[in-house]
């Protein structure tokens, strides 16, 4: 740990290492992409969250009223007036463009880059003793690639945006007016993009380990990333071939989800599924490995049955691969494959559990702090927990059947998503602020925001199973008036949601302020893990010489060994 | 439905079967925002109670685990910077019994779900059979053994698409003419994809008589909200007669006075769906207004243009209704109309064709 005489005698940190514009955009340093990627994910991240906020206005009344108030509206101030009728005619499109842009830059530009690009960048070599990551140059390509996805994207928006869903289904996706091909150019990059920060990252961990960090040694951060990797290699093609087979599908009418050809459409929800699934983990893993070192780090306790978390995120990786069909067990598939995909959904409920039992048995005999990070910390135990249980629900073929497609999906894969991947990412980015920035962010103004957050999502979301077990269909523009003072509630929940995460956006960047540059401390925290053992923020090459290391990282030196036979752990 | 049912405020329970109102009333209005959701077919109860299962086991294991947590946190709250933890790093019992008891309880809920999935894939024998057909955006129901009975939803106002009687298993033979959408009639806890080039099938057996919410939850593009319908479910010795009566789309024929083109092709309009694509009052839809229709140029895409009237005007609507992909007006060749050859009668398009041409 660094002392008052080492402080005097700084390195300069990566950030003066290097300066101009080239310094960054043709960086090598696995910290700038990291940095690079934190601030692409939170520009898509207002983008989608905003779209978000437009829906949810929209659903305050049962039959459409403020998107054509804001289509007229935006009409007229664009010199081109027309009718309200005309308003209201299409804007029901308008609603279905707006949930398109919330859940494809959601999923494809937020969540699947936010935590590997963002933290994984600059946290893997460090927490690995490396200088830096095995391929530097192939992940400064990813993120370019990110960038030219994101593009496509960004075309595809002001070519009159999208409007199939993120989910592409055919036939609606080769017969739409929409920009569909723009779009799936521009998923299909980005998983270029995924898979090459995959194959990195899997490299970096296999071969770029300081001396004495044997596989067991690694924080679990590094093996949830690891997990990650290894999907994004494997099914990240999967999706390029489907998406490749939707652009000539549509482009050159070649017949295969077609039915009228001889085609069939269901055949693309196997394809878009057999990726999607696992992407589902992609999204989540990363953010059991924050949690990991959320719960561990704020409680100075040694991590609960380590090799379980370890292994459950591997055996989870494993099995996503074959549960794609829960997704279609009202689609028309067969009985008998709905009820393999069932099975095979509960089991992989199994290892999840063991992690959420694993963190909170951690807390046990612990010294917890309840400082920001450590609230987020806690916060994911009780929104990722109803996220996992809800997915018991429909993981149940009979039950399936009646909330398929309904609001409970909504409010479930938001659970995990946004309470799993969101809520871990956004305690990571505090836990580690001071090491990526050199600053500390006012720690009253973040307890606020986490208060606001956690608020906001619920009373967005909770209410959501109601209205799904109510029979509230999903993507609806206009709904049964019946349902009104339930979406109301989601709509309050979600303003509050984002004034909460406005707020923790303003004090963080507020936090970056020169008054603010008082020399922080490498480790407030206390951590093991090698991030912590370099300077904040980190020198050019990380670390003076190579580090050892002869220990696992959560062997804290608040733990009471008295009593305990030498060797025992 | 636990949750709603502890809010469901007092009074609003939906109307008992016998006291519904006569003038049919859609179930949009009689529901209450908190009420439970009727349980009205044979599944609907099993389903309910693997709900109310999952629930209760969910509740348990949350209370469980946020219930530690919090003890946890209250009792080990970090109390100064030396705080000594413990040295527990795992335990092969623990870690056994959490692995095994969620195990053994999910496959009970596996089991559970799938036997009642099962009894909803196999229809018995001797059900009603309907013909249901999904298109962008209205379903169309038919009976085979009904000739001439039929339904079709309207994305205006929402309106019987299905009759159903109480007590008799009906079985769904459903397809799409486009692109893909899904049957759900939340009270009955049933759903199936419609896909197009394919045939889906689908049973159940009602137990309630009254009106149910009937929604596309596939998603089909512009007005997939607008696509819903009501099922009536009716005492088994009125179905039929009530069934004839609502469903027949035939030339009403009063004191020998024959309806006229106009009001029978005004009824054919909502009937049959038009109107979820064509206004008849300038509005632009999806497809061109039948307003001002007749005697208005029409530009073709693939160049061509029409001036509607006459016998060339007749030509073309006809023409319109039975290959509409044959001329396709410029600006509106994003979403396909289906044909409705053999869909419609001689007697239908022309009773249409004239009520076009009212539209002034």
């Amino acid at each position: 740990m660094a002392n008052e005489t080492e402080k005097s005698t700084r390195e300069p940190s990566f950030y003066e290492a290097q300066t101009g514009w080239k310094s960054w955009a043709f960086t090598l340093d696995h910290k700038r992409l990291g940095i690079m990627y934190l601030l692409s994910t939170m520009i898509f991240f207002f983008v989608a969250g905003m779209s978000a906020i437009l829906l949810r206005t929209e659903l305050l009344t049962p039959q459409g009223d403020f998107l054509p108030w804001l289509n007229q509206g935006l009409a007229s101030l664009f010199g081109n007036p027309i009718t309200e009728e005309a308003a209201k005619a299409q804007s029901g499109t308008t609603f279905n463009k707006l949930f398109t842009v919330h859940g494809a830059v959601m999923v494809f530009l937020v969540i699947i880059p936010s935590v590997p690009g963002a933290l994984g960048n600059f946290l893997l070599p460090l927490m690995l003793g490396a200088k830096d990551v095995a391929f530097p140059r192939l992940n400064l390509a990813s993120y370019w690639i990110y960038t030219i996805g994101a593009c496509f994207f960004l075309y595809t928006l002001f070519a009159g945006g999208l409007d199939t869903g993120w989910t592409f289904y055919t036939p609606y996706s080769t017969s739409t007016g929409t920009a569909v091909i723009s779009a799936t150019l521009g998923a299909f990059i980005l998983g270029f993009s995924s898979i090459l920060t995959g194959l990195n990252f899997m490299v970096t961990v296999h071969k770029m380990r300081a001396p004495g960090m044997t596989w067991y040694r690694m924080p679990l951060f590094v093996w949830a990333i690891y997990a990650t990797a290894v999907i994004q290699v494997l099914a990240t093609p999967v999706l390029a071939i489907t998406l490749l087979l939707l652009i000539v599908e549509r482009w050159l009418g070649i017949g295969i989800f077609d039915p009228a050809m001889g085609g069939d459409p269901v055949l693309f929800q196997h394809f878009f599924w057999f990726y999607s699934h696992p992407a589902v983990y992609i999204m989540i893993l990363p953010g059991f490995g924050i949690e990991s070192e959320l719960i561990a780090v704020h409680s100075r306790k040694h991590i609960f049955g380590y090799k379980a978390i370890a292994l459950s995120s591997v055996a989870i990786a494993m099995i996503s691969f074959i549960v794609w069909g829960h997704h279609m067990f009202v689609s028309g598939q067969s009985e008998l494959a709905g009820i393999v995909f069932s099975f095979l959904t509960f089991v992989v409920a199994v290892p999840t559990a063991i992690k959420v039992f694993s963190w909170v048995a951690t807390l046990y005999k612990g010294s917890i702090e309840f400082n920001t990070p450590m609230l987020y910390g806690l916060m994911f135990l009780f929104t990722f927990t109803i996220g996992g249980l809800t997915g018991v629900f429909l993981g149940a073929m009979s039950l399936d059947v009646h909330l398929h497609d309904t609001y409970f999906v909504v409010a479930h894969f938001h659970y995990v998503m946004m309470g799993g991947t969101i809520i871990a990412f956004i305690g990571g980015i505090h836990h580690w602020w001071s090491k990526m920035t050199g600053r500390m962010y006012h720690e009253g103004s973040a307890k606020i925001g986490a208060l606001l957050v956690f608020i906001g999502f619920n009373t967005t979301f909770f209410n959501q199973f109601v209205m799904g077990g109510q029979g509230m269909p999903r993507r609806y523009y206009t709904y049964v008036p019946q349902f009104q003072q339930q979406h109301l509630l989601s709509t309050i929940g979600a303003y509050i949601l984002a004034v909460g995460l406005m707020w923790t956006a303003a004090y963080l960047l507020w936090s970056l302020r020169k008054a603010n540059k008082k020399i922080q401390p490498d480790n407030p925290w206390g951590g093991m893990s090698l991030e912590w053992q370099t300077q904040s923020p980190p020198i050019e090459h990380n670390f003076h010489g190579t580090p050892r290391v002869d220990s696992d990282p959560y062997n804290f030196p608040q733990i009471d060994r008295t009593g305990e036979v030498d060797g025992s752990h | 439905m636990i949750l709603s049912m502890l809010m469901a405020p007092e009074g609003s329970a939906t109307p008992s079967p016998d006291k519904l109102p006569a003038t049919p009333q859609p179930p949009w209005e009689t529901m209450h925002a908190w009420a439970p959701l009727p349980e009205a077919s044979t599944f609907a109860a099993g389903t309910e109670n693997l709900y109310l299962f999952i629930i209760a086991l969910s509740a348990l294991f949350f209370g469980l685990i946020m219930g530690a947590m919090l003890w946890f946190m209250a009792k080990h709250k970090r109390r100064g910077p030396d705080d000594k933890t413990s040295s527990i790093t795992h335990s092969g019992k623990i870690e056994f019994l959490w692995s095994a008891i969620p195990s053994v309880l999910l496959l009970v809920i596996f089991v559970w779900g799938e036997v009642d999935f099962i009894k909803q894939s196999v229809a018995p024998a001797d059900p009603i059979e309907i013909r249901v057909t999904g298109r962008q955006w209205s379903w169309t129901v038919e009976y085979p053994d009904y000739p001439g009975v039929s339904f079709t939803s309207s994305t205006e106002t929402p309106e019987i698409t299905m009759m159903v009687p109480k007590g008799r298993p009906v079985r769904l033979m459903m397809t799409s003419t486009d692109v893909l959408h899904s049957f759900y009639v939340p009270a009955f806890r049933v759903k199936r994809d419609v896909l197009p080039g394919r045939y889906t099938t689908m049973w159940f057996e009602a137990t309630q008589v009254g009106e149910f919410n009937m929604f596309c939850t596939e998603y089909c593009g512009d007005q997939h909200s607008k696509m819903t319908g009501v099922v009536k479910v009716l005492d088994p010795d009125l179905f039929e007669a009530a069934l004839r009566e609502a469903g027949k789309l035939e030339r009403n024929v009063e004191d020998g006075v024959r309806e006229s083109d106009k009001d029978y092709g005004a009824r054919i309009y909502k009937r049959r769906g038009c109107d979820a694509c064509h206004s008849t009052d300038g509005t632009p839809k999806v497809g061109p207004t039948w307003q001002g229709l007749w005697g208005r140029t029409s530009e073709f895409v693939g160049g061509g243009s029409l001036k509607v009237e006459g016998t060339a005007g007749e030509n073309y609507i006809i023409d319109s209704i039975r290959e509409p992909q044959k001329n396709v007006v410029v600006g509106f060749g994003g979403a396909a109309m289906p044909s409705f050859m053999g869909q419609l009668s001689d007697d239908q398009i022309k009773a249409l064709s004239a009520y076009i041409k009212t539209l002034k």
